[in-house]
């Protein structure tokens, strides 16, 4: 018997056992699958989720001054402000700002571009859905942040 | 009253062969999948019945409420035989396995050989899968499971034929019986207990031989076209096949149903869910042989030396 | 073991009756092609006669739109063509900006760059590990990479706020800075993967199939290599040693030690080696990167609405598929003029119809894996 032909074979069985020895070993260890939803996931304090509004720390209303930058950042035309001025008011507030979350890409240029740091990521990261109109329209109006979401870097 | 018993006795053997596969499916494909999801640092199914048990009934459950879509090309009466054929041999092929000393369905003096000739069979009914339907890439897995017959069938005779000598009779039941007072046979054969281990795994196109079903080559291979419960008896046959092969292995060289302490059908059971596993084992840890490299690892390889193991022994027998 | 090289070169003189030659359609939904890549194959029985992509089916016209958006807005479509190196992208597009304005960029936001980027293509190359074997029929090594995988995008989520598709480079430096924690979670990683990486060769490498089936497959002559365009990893496992990151510096990889891994045989074998080494040199990177990290801030003044003057740059980087070069010209208002994208996916699939002429089905399919194509960066 040619002697290589006996020497593949023996290092080839060889081969194929320390593989079979990695699987077995995995297969003891224990995994770190997060059991979501029976279990929450961690979600990190710079995670994007959908966009949010900012509330005032001294009314609870939105910190938004419907300058509009965020709509202007913004590359695929998802957010829609309008605002007007109160009667005795210094500045403009917001009356109607509405995401177009299908279309979103999660960039966060509105939020980098806002002068007021009135937008901010939500930390929600179920977004998931059956019917598309949830997502489509968003009405940020009517769900403010609260003022005191954890203070990020940037972004 | 001879005729009664007798028709009893089927009766009986039928429904003892349909619980055996269906349960052993269910139990396998779960199996299956805890096996890969924990080698993979996964969970595998959890949420259907204790630990997801039952998870294969889910599944068997939806795929009979499925829809069967009948390619409009294919050739309907070969394409609706071919899941039959694969399935009706695997459960004859139980008739002779014993379980244990007087479990088995039905004593054969040449059960062996019918668990052999049946074996084929299941590769025509891939033959007919992929010829049916139509479908460039079910041709092709069907005629790569033609191909590789006499590369995995020819090795796993010879290394039966040693085990037929040492025991001298075809019936798997004196095959086992012939172990009760010596060693088992996997001790006097080890090469051909290594063989016939690479060779089933061939013979039931587990990974790395499953190249009749290559998924990243031919998509699903030879039943590419099929769905709902033609499909499921497809994997309902693979399994059993598995299951079959694996009695066939214990019962050659592990002694069947011999055992301390537990009963015989425990040691059965639990000798086949050994072999089960270390299918599993393999399928989980390997990549795919090419089809090229399996037939010259089939003929350059495993016939040689299977053919050198059997002369070997029965020349030592000669000889004693 | 085999004679593969015998075996797998099949003489196209032979094959004479054209009746038993069939087409087949691989792809656009095929679990092989690894996107909506179509491959056209004229074959007989199972050898193949001539392979044709066919590309298209994601084209987003990356390039058009960039010409209706301003410099900024176009940033986060860079993590749309490139997927599993989003970052390299981003380097490409905020390097060729500031090119062309001339921003300074502050050390500290260098340093974060390369380590981000690295990380990134750490995570690029354990995905292509896993669709690899994935081709090769082994399923266990994909998840084995994605577990690894996992670490690092859950690192980079923490800094950059998204797993896949980052939009995190700004013009001038970078969005987050990284903090002590992060700093511990990369070295922690390096750590763990410089030891863990010896499982991948136990489960992979060594294995005698693995090699059979990539050994003298789909070999690469250095002689086709620039006539097709070939960089990136593709390119060095023909024995070139070409890489953007030392043939066209830029950011700080001057500084920093690092090799450039280079296998001689052209095959899916070496291709496989030399990604593997190069996660090992990224450890590296990233490990003196974090020994290195200066103080400092991290973004420099840069005007809010971007006009580079009148003029054209270009930019190369090294993304972890190959050289991506952008291309811009400017006509001095906020939005480019012109836009042009060379992505290493698409010089690369380029040789693969010579490369599947010949071959096994089987094979063909290991060379498609091994040039590490994503395929809506050829589309774009």
């Amino acid at each position: 018997m040619n002697r290589s032909y006996a020497k593949d074979i023996a290092t080839g069985l060889a081969s194929l056992l320390t593989g079979m020895k990695v699987t077995m070993t995995t297969m003891l260890t224990k995994g770190h699958t997060v059991e979501w939803p029976r279990e929450a996931a961690q979600v990190p304090l710079m995670f994007r989720g959908h966009i949010q509004l900012v509330a005032n720390k001294d009314n609870g209303f939105a910190k938004c001054i419907a300058c509009g930058a965020c709509a202007r950042a913004c590359p695929s035309n998802c957010i829609e402000v309008k605002g007007a001025k109160p009667e005795g008011a210094k500045k403009k507030s917001p009356t109607f700002f509405m995401l177009d979350f299908t279309t979103c890409s999660l960039c966060g240029l509105c939020v980098e571009s806002c002068p007021v740091v009135a937008i901010t990521f939500s930390r929600d990261y179920a977004l998931a859905g059956f019917e598309l109109q949830p997502f489509a329209g968003m009405d940020l109006l009517k769900d403010v942040a609260s003022p005191f979401v954890e203070e990020r870097n940037d972004i | 009253m001879i005729m009664e018993i007798t028709i009893v006795r089927t009766l009986l053997s039928i429904l003892g062969i349909t619980l055996v596969v269906g349960l052993n499916a269910v139990f396998v494909v779960w199996l299956e999948r805890k096996v890969a999801g924990h080698m993979q640092y996964r969970l595998g199914p959890t949420e259907v019945g204790p630990a997801g048990l039952l998870q294969t009934v889910a599944d068997g459950l939806k795929l009979v409420s499925k829809q069967i879509i009948f390619p409009r090309s294919a050739d309907t009466p070969i394409f609706i035989l071919a899941p039959i054929i694969c399935l009706v041999p695997v459960f004859v092929a139980l008739l002779p396995v014993p379980f244990s000393e007087n479990i088995q369905a039905h004593e054969l003096d040449v059960g062996l050989l019918l668990v052999i000739a049946l074996g084929l069979l299941n590769t025509l009914g891939i033959l007919l899968a992929g010829w049916g339907c139509d479908n460039k890439y079910a041709l092709l897995g069907a005629s790569r499971a033609v191909a590789q017959i006499l590369a995995y069938k020819i090795p796993l005779l010879l290394c039966i034929l040693p085990i037929i000598l040492l025991s001298g009779t075809f019936s798997l039941r004196e095959i086992v019986v012939a172990q009760d007072h010596s060693l088992w046979f996997a001790l006097y054969q080890p090469v051909a207990f290594l063989i016939y281990l690479v060779a089933i795994t061939m013979e039931t196109n587990r990974s790395p031989f499953d190249f009749a079903e290559a998924e990243s080559e031919l998509v699903a291979g030879f039943h590419t076209e099929y769905s709902g419960m033609m499909f499921s008896l497809f994997f309902l046959a693979e399994y059993t096949y598995m299951f079959v092969a694996a009695a066939i292995a214990s019962v050659l060289f592990l002694g069947g149903w011999l055992g301390p302490f537990f009963p015989g059908p425990v040691w059965m059971l639990l000798k086949i869910y050994f072999f089960l596993f270390l299918m599993m084992w393999f399928r989980w840890t390997f990549p795919r042989v090419r089809v090229d490299q399996m037939l010259s690892f089939g003929w350059k390889i495993l016939l040689p030396i299977s053919l050198l193991n059997f002369l070997l022994t029965a020349g030592v027998m000669a000889a004693l | 073991m085999f004679d593969s090289q015998t075996a797998a070169t099949y003489n196209l003189e032979t094959v004479g009756d054209q009746e038993n030659d069939f087409i087949l359609n691989l792809g656009p939904q095929h679990p092989g092609t690894h996107g909506v890549l179509r491959v056209v194959l004229h074959m007989d029985g199972e050898y193949i006669l001539s392979a044709d992509p066919v590309l298209g089916y994601g084209h987003r016209m990356q390039e058009k739109i960039a010409e209706t958006l301003t410099y900024t807005q176009v940033l986060p479509y860079m993590a749309r063509m490139d997927y599993l190196s989003a970052l390299s992208y981003n380097q490409a597009w905020v390097c060729l900006v500031e090119k062309m304005c001339g921003y300074e960029v502050p050390r500290r936001a260098e340093y974060i760059r390369v380590l981000t980027t690295e990380l990134n293509r750490i995570s690029s190359h354990f995905l292509w590990f896993g669709a690899f074997l994935l081709d090769l029929g082994a399923f266990t090594p994909f998840l084995h990479a994605f577990e690894d995988r996992e670490k690092i995008l859950d690192l980079l989520e923490t800094l950059t706020g998204s797993r896949l598709t980052y939009c995190f480079f700004r013009f001038g430096g970078v969005g987050a800075d990284v903090d002590s924690v992060f700093l511990k979670g990369a070295q922690d990683f390096v750590d763990h993967m410089r030891s863990h990486l010896a499982s991948y060769h136990d489960l992979v490498t060594g294995n005698v199939i693995f090699q059979e089936r990539t050994r003298d497959v789909g070999v690469i002559l250095p002689f086709d290599t620039w006539g097709y365009g070939l960089t990136g990893p593709v390119l060095r496992g023909s024995g070139e040693k070409y890489d953007v990151r030392l043939r066209e510096p830029y950011s700080i990889y001057p500084e920093l030690d690092f090799e450039i891994p280079v296998e001689q045989t052209g095959d899916c074998l070496a291709r496989y080696l030399v990604r593997l080494q190069e996660i090992e040199e990224s450890l590296n990177i990233i490990e003196q990167t974090i020994a290195g990290m200066p103080e400092g801030p991290i973004r420099s003044k840069v005007p809010k609405i971007i006009k580079p003057p009148e003029g054209e740059a270009t930019m190369s980087v090294e993304t972890p598929r190959g050289e991506l070069m952008i291309y811009a010209v400017s006509d001095g208002s906020k939005i480019p003029y012109r836009v042009k994208y060379r992505v290493p996916s698409f010089a690369n699939l380029s040789i693969f119809s010579k490369m599947a002429k010949g071959q096994l089905l089987a094979d063909a399919l290991a060379v498609l894996g091994s040039l590490d194509l994503v395929i809506p960066e050829v589309d774009r």
